[in-house]
Formats: C-alpha cells, structure tokens, sequence
C-alpha cells in the first residue's frame, strides 16, 4: 500500500519535471526558462524525494530523503535568483515582448538588448578573458 | 516496472535539457540548463535509490545536491562579469 501511495507521489513529481524541462526548452528568453525550470523542477524533485520517502520506508531512508528534499528546496531557489541577477549585470536582455523590468530600473540602467543605445553602459570588459 | 517508466521519463527530461545546453544563444542559458540538470539528477538518485533498494543512493543525491548549488553559485559569480556576446 505504502509503495502504491509513494509512486503516485513520484509520478506527480516526474510530470512537474517534465513540465519544466519542456518550458526549459519552449520559452523565449533567459528568465523565462529559468523561473518556469526552477520552479517546476524544484517540486517535482521534492515529490520524487517524497515519494521515494514513502515508498522506501525504512528510517535512515526517510530521515536521509526529507533532509535532502529539505535541502534541495533551500538551496535551488537561492542558485536561480543569484544566476537572474548574474545575468542580469551581464548585461543579457529581456525579450522584446516583456512588459517590465523593475531591477533594472532600481540600478537605474537600460537592459541591453531593449534599447538601441544598449553601448552607453561601456563595460568593455578588460578582464573577460579570465 | 513504474520505477523504470519514470527513470526513462527523467532520461527524457534531462535530454531536453541537454538541447537547451547546446542550443541556447547564451551563456546564461546553458548555466541554468546545467543548474537543472543538477537537479534532474538529484530525483534520478532517489529514483535508483528506491529500484535497488539501496538506501546509500540517497547520499549521492544530498551531495549532489550540495555540489551543483555551489557551482551554480560560481557560475553565476562569473556570468556578472561578462559581456553579452562573449
């Protein structure tokens, strides 16, 4: 029964995988793929874990499977929101059909690749080659 | 017999995944591809875990998990200081 319930949870969590990997591949820029693929991912692998959890049902696979779920739900929102700020101040652009972009507002520049004039921040990157 | 279903549907998952990383037009692209693929294969690990039922499969998926946030930390660090096309 047990092993029943558990690979119902995984199954739900498989989709949201697949889900995710699909926006991962249909949408049209960086930001976009990077909060429809981390979210969807980030849950789906919670439920795997979850499942794999319930499924399993000894003790050091319950507690070593939470702790992980736990872990991968702190740490993958943290690695996305620091990879859209790096990108970001890379100067990568929004697609031209996004509507707002309120943290480049708040540095107060243009994002490169909306504007024509995306040149004006010259960051001629000396040491790119690093 | 699930578990190998959804084994191969993770498979799937993560080739798509391997498209966006030869694909994508930039750089910070192919960091989150590789960001989630880390991911993919945390579930992956649980998922062999609960086939062979070999409880030590789950610790590669917590070190796993542990190694692919910091070096999506360090990627993300480098991408700042970059340029769009480099």
């Amino acid at each position: 029964m047990n092993e029943v319930i558990g690979k119902v949870i995984i199954g739900v969590g498989v989709a949201f995988d697949l889900f995710g990997t699909l926006g991962l591949v249909r949408l049209p820029d960086v930001y976009n793929r990077l909060q429809a693929a981390t979210k969807c991912v980030t849950l789906g692998t919670c439920f795997i874990l979850l499942g794999a959890a319930v499924a399993m049902g000894s003790a050091q696979a319950v507690v070593t499977a939470l702790l992980c779920a736990a872990f991968v739900l702190l740490t993958t929102p943290v690695g996305a929101h620091a990879l859209a700020r790096g990108s970001h101040r890379g100067g990568v652009g929004l697609w031209e059909g996004s509507v707002t972009d309120e943290y480049g507002e708040d540095v107060g520049r243009p994002t490169a690749g909306r504007d024509e004039d995306e040149a004006g921040e010259d960051e001629e990157e000396d040491s790119g080659g690093a | 017999m699930a578990v190998t279903v959804f084994l191969m549907l993770i498979l799937l998952a993560a080739f798509m995944c391997l498209y966006r990383l030869r694909r994508g037009p930039t750089a910070p692209d192919r960091t989150v591809a590789i960001d989630i693929l880390g991911t993919l294969v945390v579930g992956f690990c649980a998922l062999y875990a609960l086939r062979t039922g070999r409880v030590f499969y789950l610790n590669v998926a917590i070190s796993w998990a542990l190694l692919s946030f910091t070096g999506t930390l360090a990627l993300a660090k480098y991408l700042e200081g970059k340029a769009y096309d480099e």
